[in-house]
């Protein structure tokens, strides 16, 4: 049950709308960096400590820009986390509110089963991977496909073109190859 | 009032990516095949209205320009697209859509997260590299808009009126929107399955 494309494009427009009218552009895939460090600072109590002006972190990433992601792994009830813990419950009503998604999709998707038969396995094997190259990706790029592509060249933003460029560079022929069926 | 925000913000968000179906990894790999490009209809016509609402509000006085975040160009922002880009092609997932997707029940989307937070943490152990490399450092000017939008914080490429070539471009996203056909040959995967 998708939405009508029109009806879809206008209200997730509204959307990215709404998120710079009320606070700023939408962005996702710094999260998965705050995830880390608060499971890292759990681990190990000094990876993110105070300082008189703020946070910081033994790894360099957390503690550049001022420690700000530091800081915001250390008080995860920040707008950017909550943002995307309430983006997964916003997904889970509206599937629930269309039935669910099937036993056998959830298992593996269709477009997979018909490419590489009953395989969940190799599925998941496939899905961990493109999760650590999409993530890598996306930090040293600085944003991801809502941050840099959808917020960025909806505000005209250099960096959210070229970020464009190569992810659908890439993507395209990558899809091709793998997903031949379907 | 922030963290109300983010839950309406990103509850309607995630709510929204489900149902133009950016959630299900059929119609994502459908859209990155050219095989059916509903997606890509949906999201360029987002990014059109985003853009028009967002700088005729800045025009009208009743949007706050600060508000805006524009993220600096680097070579990096290229090379991690690419990256990006295979993964993408090759999960069905991208971050935000990862996250909904699990969200949704879906298996392999469990493993996507726990493949991007591996990910995410070995790019912060080897960020100290990609600075030395020069990767990151800015290039034409670094957080730039296209056009020089007045009253915000970023130099823009042209002199032109940011907020007038914003609207513009907005069109223009809306435009393709419309021309681009529903598929380009092949694929018979249906996008929800019947149930």
């Amino acid at each position: 049950m998708t939405l009508d494309w029109k009806l879809g494009g206008i209200l997730l427009g509204a959307v990215f709308f709404a998120a710079v009218l009320l606070v700023k552009p939408i962005g996702v895939s710094t999260q998965f960096v705050i995830l880390d460090g608060i499971v890292a600072d759990a681990v190990s109590p000094d990876f993110i400590t105070q300082t008189d002006e703020g946070w910081t972190s033994t790894n360099a990433y957390m503690a550049k820009s001022s420690g700000k992601y530091a800081a915001s792994a250390a008080g995860p009830l920040n707008y950017g986390f909550v943002f995307v813990l309430a983006m997964a419950v916003g997904a889970f009503l509206s599937s629930m509110l269309r039935g669910g998604v099937p036993l056998a999709e959830r298992r593996a998707p269709e477009i997979w089963r018909a490419n590489f038969g009953d395989t969940p396995w190799r599925r998941y094997a496939v899905a961990f991977a493109g999760g650590f190259v999409v993530l890598y990706g996306a930090r040293l790029a600085g944003g991801c496909t809502s941050g840099h592509m959808m917020s960025g060249m909806m505000q005209t933003a250099l960096s959210g073109y070229i970020f464009a460029a190569g992810a659908f560079l890439a993507a395209v022929p990558t899809a091709m190859l793998i997903y031949k069926e379907g | 009032m922030q963290i109300v925000l983010a839950i309406l913000v990103g509850g309607a968000f995630g709510f929204v990516l489900d149902r133009i179906g950016a959630t299900n990894p059929n119609v994502i790999t459908g859209m990155l095949t050219l095989r059916r490009l509903r997606l890509m209809k949906t999201i360029l016509l987002a990014i059109g209205t985003g853009s028009i609402l967002m700088f005729g509000g800045q025009m009208l006085g009743l949007v706050e320009v600060g508000h805006m975040s524009v993220k600096a160009a680097y070579i990096g922002v290229f090379i991690g697209g690419l990256l990006l880009g295979a993964g993408w092609a090759a999960s069905g997932f991208c971050p935000g859509t990862g996250v909904c997707a699990a969200a949704t029940g879906r298996r392999d989307a469990l493993f996507f997260i726990a493949g991007g937070l591996l990910g995410a943490a070995a790019y912060m152990a080897t960020y100290p590299a990609w600075k030395a490399s020069g990767l990151l450092a800015d290039i034409a000017g670094g957080k730039v808009t296209l056009g020089t939008v007045p009253g915000s914080a970023y130099a823009g490429i042209w002199a032109v009126s940011g907020d007038l070539l914003g609207i513009v471009l907005g069109l223009v996203f809306v435009l393709v929107a419309f021309v681009l056909p529903e598929g380009i040959g092949g694929g018979h995967v249906q996008e929800m399955p019947a149930e």
